[in-house]
């Protein structure tokens, strides 16, 4: 009995393994996930700040690790894809010393700065730890440049530790360049790898937008030497295409497959769309006000055109000073921008619905008078006098025109500004897709997926992707790179395009499972 | 965070999720071998959990049954879209038992009983893809309950008690998906309390038409054990006046131990006996874990279960004088909803399979021995009320398998 007993237990054992559960189908087993046509077992991303993992102002090592490539490789491991490597920055402070010095900026964090609990962005304290002249000493297989454009990618030198007191350098090159005179194109293509991304060409044209326009478009000037072009200046078309054919034709030699992504508008941008221009909020009275003033600001203009040293005819001198007198309505109204024209003496106008403010404005001096008029005492002293059929003297007219304090340049894109880069996108973007057909690589629309983000959003689990400063989870808090809630969205959109294009089935992953940006009171004092 | 809470125990005690939600079933060595039936089966102290009605019918002035199981659990879950999968790395869940019954007259027996109905012990690996609902948690109870059972007729008994029950919670979880110090490590959020006590009772009737068939009736209150002494600590959160304070801080809580109604009956014929439990759980009682924590955090967590059934049948062959073989088999429903389905207790239906025996060493002491084993079709299921009413979800498969030894005692 007590044998047949033991014989029951042995069988209990089995059953104990045997009550293991195991899926019908388990993941490890699975055949659904497959590359298709394409080859993920080396892949090697190219392109700048974007594709590097950049993020609130700075590189850091949480930021690189959800960087859209690294997102992309844990997926592309579901079928076939290899290791990943990246060249992590030293912590997680961001920013970065330039032989001991840094040069570089710690990363945005959101902080309280005040009683009243207003949130900013604020750089976190502390120093970092990242020398960007000590070089790695190996290749990556994401090979992001912060701040690269196009052409750079292309350029000898780029990695140069001593090329970064002339600027020819990049510092973030500099750590991981295998040679001071190679280029970031051979360093890709010596690592053989066997499927590429390349989203670049946001550099050409951002960093004008980023100062406000206040640099040169070469569409305009028609330079087409990039050597003697200032950091921000707008890169000429043809030297953007000549630059992108020549890096997608290296890199698709031997018929090597990959996928292209194009550039986003500057208006998907929460750096150019989060300072409303039309936030002169009056009341009846002040709108009121206000218009008397630039009434009287007509007046006193006229009188100055029709004087000595202008004497332009009256009747003409009137027709000129009419564009000033402005008028104010109760609640919102545009704000006042610097404009130079020859038709516009006195250097000001009224701001157009499509005109932008960027992020960086002191929004402060917007409450003010900044973008509309100070009004001290002797301003409206004068403006007493005309009230009561007064005529002011040439000084106490100098002091009304003088008390007008329209926006800067570089705090907006006007509407010239907007057109240069507008045009220098759309040619830009003509390129990549043309580049895409050509070679039969995939293709991301990002500008077409951002333009959803910024209009309405993109819904996820749990809510909606949008480009709302701060809060929309899309961008981080410098206002122009993504969040990696917005790089994991990247991530997904670029295996739709593989998936159309090689016929690859990959896993997506839940963009809700990436993080936005980070709060924190550990600031710089 | 949160959920939990509450019920205490020993330290030694940790059990499992086994029968809907978090009820063990598992309170007695012979009843389990037979699928856990036992409303209607007069046979042993373990009467005192299932019917104490059924104690004064016992033929021995003194009855002792002690017993424990080792449950071995575990969930698995994929997601194929995400291509994510996890596992729980559960430890041994040890439910236990001690009974003990006297007959004081012929018309009363009196008896003691301390028992577990109530766990759950799941830990899924750290900052798992469902993290921010639990990474793991051990929740524990043990009932202590004086019966007295009264003979009103050789056909007709009652009996009941008060309980009194004692509890233990431990549960982290992640503070959210997403929300991490600036190194990256999850904010997380523990809670912790022992010693969560509370009363309840039960009452139980026996009817016995014939000599060789009985009919069972128990009820056994509801028991909402209130946590308001405990410790949850805040980790791993940025520091910022928009984020918690990382430290510890007060939490209060509630989580019902709902009532549950079973009746049944057993017929004996020559060498066998045949037993059917149907258990009524009355788990509506748990519409929400809501935490209330000491720095103004709150953790809203809509469970909303339904009451579920549990249909027990158990078959006993008394095959010499000194062995009695047992098997049964039920079907146990689960009180999780569709989209409630969180992953801190990932049961849905089940169909249980049991045996067991009795080996009489001496007349009076027998050694008692059962299994059971706990199948379950592997579902779709997802929770959709988290945060922002974000869902998670996938594929869950559970296993559970129980082997467990007793000692009963006569005299």
């Amino acid at each position: 009995m007590i044998k047949n007993n033991i014989k029951y237990l042995a069988i209990l054992a089995l059953g104990l393994v045997a009550c293991e559960p195991e899926f019908d189908n388990p993941l490890e087993e699975t055949t659904a996930f497959t590359s298709g046509e394409a080859d993920f077992s080396n892949y090697v991303a190219l392109g700048n700040s974007l594709t590097a993992g950049y993020a609130d102002g700075a590189l850091y090592v949480t930021g690189q690790e959800n960087s859209y490539p690294n997102i992309l490789s844990k997926q592309f491991a579901f079928a076939g894809g290899g290791e990943f490597t990246q060249p992590l920055m030293s912590d997680n402070t961001g920013g970065g010393l330039i032989a001991g010095v840094q040069l570089l900026n710690n990363r945005l964090v959101l902080a309280v700065v005040d009683d009243k609990g207003t949130r900013a962005p604020r750089r976190l304290a502390g120093t970092p730890t990242t020398e960007m002249t000590t070089n790695l000493n190996s290749s990556f297989n994401n090979m992001g440049i912060p701040s690269a454009k196009s052409y750079e990618l292309l350029a000898p030198g780029y990695g140069s530790a001593v090329g970064l007191q002339t600027g020819t350098a990049n510092p973030y090159f500099v750590r991981f360049a295998s040679s001071p005179t190679t280029t970031v194109l051979e360093d890709a293509l010596e690592q053989d790898p066997s499927f590429f991304s390349l989203w670049i060409g946001s550099n050409d044209v951002l960093l004008y937008a980023l100062e406000g326009g206040v640099d040169m478009d070469h569409n305009e000037t028609g330079n087409t030497d990039p050597s003697t072009y200032m950091r921000n200046d707008i890169t000429n078309t043809a030297v953007f295409d000549q630059a992108y054919t020549t890096l997608v034709d290296a890199l698709t030699a031997g018929g090597r497959k990959g996928v292209l992504l194009n550039l986003p508008d500057v208006t998907s941008i929460p750096f150019f769309t989060t300072v409303p221009n039309n936030a002169l909020v009056l009341s009846a009275e002040q709108a009121a006000n206000l218009t008397g003033f630039f009434q009287a600001f007509a007046g006193i203009a006229t009188q100055v055109l029709a004087s000595p040293p202008n004497n332009i005819p009256l009747a003409q001198a009137q027709a000129i000073a009419a564009q000033y007198a402005i008028q104010f309505n109760p609640g919102p109204n545009k704000f006042l921008i610097k404009e130079e024209s020859p038709t516009n003496p006195f250097g000001f106008r009224q701001m157009t619905d499509e005109e932008l403010l960027l992020l960086t404005i002191d929004q402060g001096a917007l409450g003010q008078g900044y973008g509309a008029v100070v009004l001290t005492d002797d301003v409206l002293q004068v403006l007493g006098i005309l009230q009561m059929g007064g005529t002011p003297t040439p000084e106490q007219g100098a002091l009304v025109i003088g008390a007008v304090n329209a926006i800067d340049d570089k705090d907006v894109l006007d509407a010239q500004e907007l057109a240069s880069i507008s045009n220098a996108t759309t040619s830009y973007n003509a390129t990549i897709k043309s580049a895409a057909d050509t070679h039969g690589l995939a293709f991301v629309d990002a500008k077409a997926s951002l333009a959803q983000v910024a209009n309405g959003g993109i819904p996820i689990n749990g809510g909606v992707i949008t480009s709302q400063f701060g809060t929309g989870g899309g961008f981080s808090l410098d206002g122009v790179h993504p969040t990696p809630r917005g790089y994991a969205l990247i991530a997904n959109l670029i295996m739709d395009a593989i998936k159309s294009t090689y016929k690859s089935n990959l896993p997506k992953v839940d963009p809700a499972d990436f993080g936005t940006i980070t709060v924190s009171n550990d600031i710089a004092q | 965070m949160r959920k939990l809470l509450l019920l205490v125990l020993f330290v030694l005690v940790t059990m499992v999720t086994y029968a809907g939600g978090y009820r063990v079933s598992v309170q007695g060595q012979r009843a389990m071998a037979m699928g856990h039936t036992g409303v209607a089966v007069v046979n042993s102290a373990e009467l005192v959990f299932f019917n104490p009605a059924g104690l004064v019918y016992l033929e021995n002035k003194l009855n002792v049954s002690v017993g424990a199981s080792g449950i071995f659990s575990e969930v698995i879950f994929q997601n194929e879209e995400l291509g994510i999968s996890s596992e729980t790395d559960n430890s041994v869940g040890t439910p236990l038992n001690v009974y003990a019954s006297y007959q004081v007259n012929e018309w009363m027996s009196v008896g003691l009983g301390v028992y577990t109905p109530y766990g759950s012990e799941v830990t899924w690996p750290t900052d798992w893809a469902g993290s921010q609902l639990v990474n793991n948690i051990d929740l524990a109870a043990i009932y202590i309950q004086p019966v007295v059972s009264f003979k009103l007729s050789d056909h007709f008994s009652i009996g009941g008690g008060p309980i009194y029950v004692t509890g233990s919670v431990n549960f982290n979880r992640n503070a959210s998906r997403t929300t991490t110090d600036l190194e990256g490590n999850r904010s997380n959020i523990t809670v912790d309390d022992t010693g969560v006590s509370n009363w309840g009772w039960s009452i139980g009737a026996m009817f016995n038409p014939t000599e060789n068939f009985h009919l069972g009736f128990s009820y056994r209150s509801e028991i909402i054990l209130e946590s308001t002494d405990g410790e949850a600590t805040f980790a791993n959160f940025p520091n910022s006046p928009l984020a918690p304070a990382n430290g510890t801080t007060g939490f209060e809580a509630e989580l019902p131990l709902p009532a549950e109604l079973t009746v049944g009956l057993s017929y004996e014929y020559k060498k066998w006996l045949f037993a059917f439990d149907y258990n009524r759980q009355f788990w509506d009682v748990y519409e929400s874990l809501d935490l209330t924590f000491g720095n103004g955090q709150t953790s809203i967590n809509p469970r909303n279960y339904k009451n579920s059934s549990v249909y027990r049948f158990g078959l006993q062959y008394a095959a010499t004088e000194k062995i009695t073989l047992r098997a049964g088999y039920y079907i146990d429903e689960s009180p999780v909803q569709a989209g409630f389905f969180a992953p801190e207790t990932p049961r849905n239906d089940s169909d249980g399979f049991s045996g067991g025996l009795s080996f009489a060493i001496t007349p009076k002491l027998a050694i008692d021995a059962s299994f059971f084993f706990l199948r379950f079709e592997e579902i779709d299921a997802s929770y959709d009320f988290g945060a922002n009413g974000e869902s998670f979800g996938g594929t869950y498969e559970s296993s559970a398998f129980g082997p467990g030894i007793g000692l009963t005692y006569k005299m």
